[in-house]
C-alpha cells in the first residue's frame, strides 16, 4: 500500500512527489527542452506540431498551449521545469506566480512588496474552505 | 590539514541574478539587498577561502527527470553555467577542485553516504546567484568551487537531519585532506517561499527568525523539522532550507555568528543570509 501523503491537504500547493514525476516526466521533458535556443525556435515556429513530438497525453498539450500554468502542474508539471517554457515566453517566476495566484502582475507585487502572503489562513484546506 | 573555517547560508533567487547582470543593483527594488552583502564581501574578500564548498540545488538544468540523485559532488576540473531558458548568465564558468572532491566522495561513502559522483555537470542560478552576492563579478571567480547538489525538487528530498550528518562527514572529509587549505561551505536557497499554483507568495517571517536564530544557537531544534513542516509553514520550496544544515552540520557546534541578513521580498522570496565563523578558525 501507498504511504498516506500528509502534504495533500495543503492548500493551493502540489508536491511534486515520485508519481507526479512519472505522470509529468513527457510534460518536464518537453519543457527541459526549452534550455537549448534551437528548439525554443523550433517550438514558437509551430507550437502544436513541437509538442507533437512528445508522447504526452492531449490534455497535457492543451494545458501547455493555453499556458494554463496552474493546469500544468495539475498534469504532472513541476514548477522549475514549466518556468523554463515562462522564460521561453519572457516570463519570469514572479510573472508566472502572479498568474497561478489570479491576481494581476501589480497586485501580486504589491502584495509581496507588503510581506507577502501570510500564513494565518493558509495553512490546510479547511482553512481556505471555510474563507470560502 | 584543510580546514573549514566558515560557513555561508544565502538565497539563491534567480531574479537577484537577473538584476545584477541587468545592472538594476542601484533601483530603489533591488539597491536593499545588494547593500545587505556589502559587509559579506568585505567579508570574504578578507579571508580569502582557498576552496568554497557550495550545497545548493540543481533547477533542473544538469540534472532532469531521467536520474534524480539526492547528494551529487562535481568532481570536474570546471563546471560551464547553464543556460535555463533565457541565454546562460555571463559570468565566468566554476572552477571545480576535482582533488578535494575526489577526496569528499571517498571519505563521505565510507562513511555510509552514498553520494552520486558527477564529473560533468552544468551550474545554475543556484550556485552561481550565491557567488555573485559573495563575490561580485570578477574576471575569475578567486577560488576553485566544490559543488554540491542536492535534490530538493523531487519529493521525499532528504530529511534536514541527514543533511546535518551530512555536513559532520563533509568535515571530517576536509579535515583529512593533506592539503593546507582554508575552506568556507555555503548552504543556499530559502527562505520562506512558494512559487507554485494559488498559494504562491507565502512568506512567513516568524519561521525564518525562529530558524536563523536556533542555526546560530541551537541547530538541533531545526534538525527534526518534517518535510510537512517546511511545506506547510514556509511555503514549497522552503524545503531548499535542509541545504543550510549541511553548511550548519560542517561547522563547531558553537560559531560567531559574524553577519545576518533579512530582507522581503525579492520577487517571490524572503531572502536570507548569515556568515559563520568557526572559533578557532
Amino acid at each position: 500500500m501507498p504511504l498516506p501523503k500528509q502534504y495533500d491537504d495543503l492548500p493551493g500547493t502540489i508536491v511534486f512527489d515520485a508519481d507526479r514525476a512519472r505522470q509529468g516526466y513527457h510534460l518536464n521533458m518537453f519543457c527541459m527542452s526549452m534550455m537549448k535556443p534551437e528548439n525554443r525556435a523550433a517550438f514558437k515556429a509551430n507550437e502544436r506540431a513541437y509538442l507533437d513530438q512528445w508522447p504526452m497525453t492531449e490534455e497535457q498539450k492543451q494545458v501547455i498551449l493555453k499556458r494554463d500554468w496552474n493546469g500544468m502542474l495539475a498534469l504532472g508539471g513541476n514548477i522549475y521545469f514549466t518556468a523554463k517554457l515562462a522564460a521561453t515566453d519572457g516570463l519570469s517566476f514572479q510573472q508566472i506566480a502572479a498568474i497561478m495566484t489570479g491576481s494581476t502582475q501589480q497586485e501580486y507585487a504589491q502584495m509581496m512588496i507588503k510581506g507577502g502572503r501570510p500564513i494565518e489562513g493558509n495553512r490546510s484546506k479547511s482553512e481556505w474552505k471555510r474563507r470560502g | 590539514m584543510a580546514r573549514i573555517v566558515a560557513g555561508v547560508a544565502t538565497s539563491h533567487i534567480p531574479a537577484v541574478g537577473a538584476a545584477w547582470d541587468n545592472g538594476k543593483t542601484a533601483e530603489p527594488y533591488w539597491r536593499p539587498v545588494f547593500e545587505g552583502f556589502e559587509r559579506s564581501k568585505e567579508w570574504i574578500a578578507k579571508l580569502k577561502p582557498d576552496v568554497c564548498i557550495v550545497a545548493y540545488n540543481d533547477h533542473m538544468s544538469a540534472f532532469s527527470l531521467e536520474i534524480v540523485p539526492t547528494f551529487a559532488v562535481g568532481c570536474a576540473a570546471e563546471f560551464p553555467i547553464a543556460d535555463e531558458g533565457w541565454g546562460p548568465r555571463k559570468v565566468p564558468p566554476v572552477k571545480g577542485h576535482p582533488e578535494l572532491a575526489s577526496h569528499i566522495v571517498q571519505s563521505v561513502i565510507l562513511d555510509e553516504f552514498d553520494l552520486t559522483i558527477v564529473n560533468k555537470m552544468e551550474v545554475d542560478h543556484g550556485l552561481t546567484v550565491p557567488l555573485t552576492l559573495m563575490f561580485g563579478q570578477p574576471a575569475e571567480w578567486p577560488c576553485p568551487i566544490v559543488p554540491l547538489a542536492v535534490n530538493v525538487v523531487v519529493y521525499p528530498v532528504p530529511t534536514g537531519n541527514r543533511c546535518y550528518m551530512l555536513g559532520r562527514a563533509i568535515r571530517k572529509a576536509v579535515e583529512s585532506f593533506d592539503q593546507d587549505l582554508r575552506v568556507v561551505i555555503f548552504g543556499t536557497g530559502g527562505m520562506s517561499h512558494q512559487l507554485q499554483g494559488p498559494r504562491a507568495g507565502l512568506i512567513n517571517r516568524e519561521f525564518d527568525t525562529r530558524f536563523l536564530d536556533n542555526l546560530t544557537k541551537d541547530p538541533q531544534a531545526l534538525v527534526g523539522i518534517s518535510h510537512l513542516e517546511y511545506l506547510r509553514e514556509a511555503g514549497s520550496e522552503a524545503i531548499e532550507l535542509v541545504m543550510w544544515l549541511i553548511m550548519r552540520g560542517a561547522l563547531d557546534d558553537e560559531v560567531k555568528e559574524v553577519h545576518r541578513f533579512y530582507h522581503v521580498p525579492a520577487s517571490n522570496t524572503a531572502l536570507g543570509h548569515v556568515i559563520f565563523e568557526n572559533a578557532a578558525r
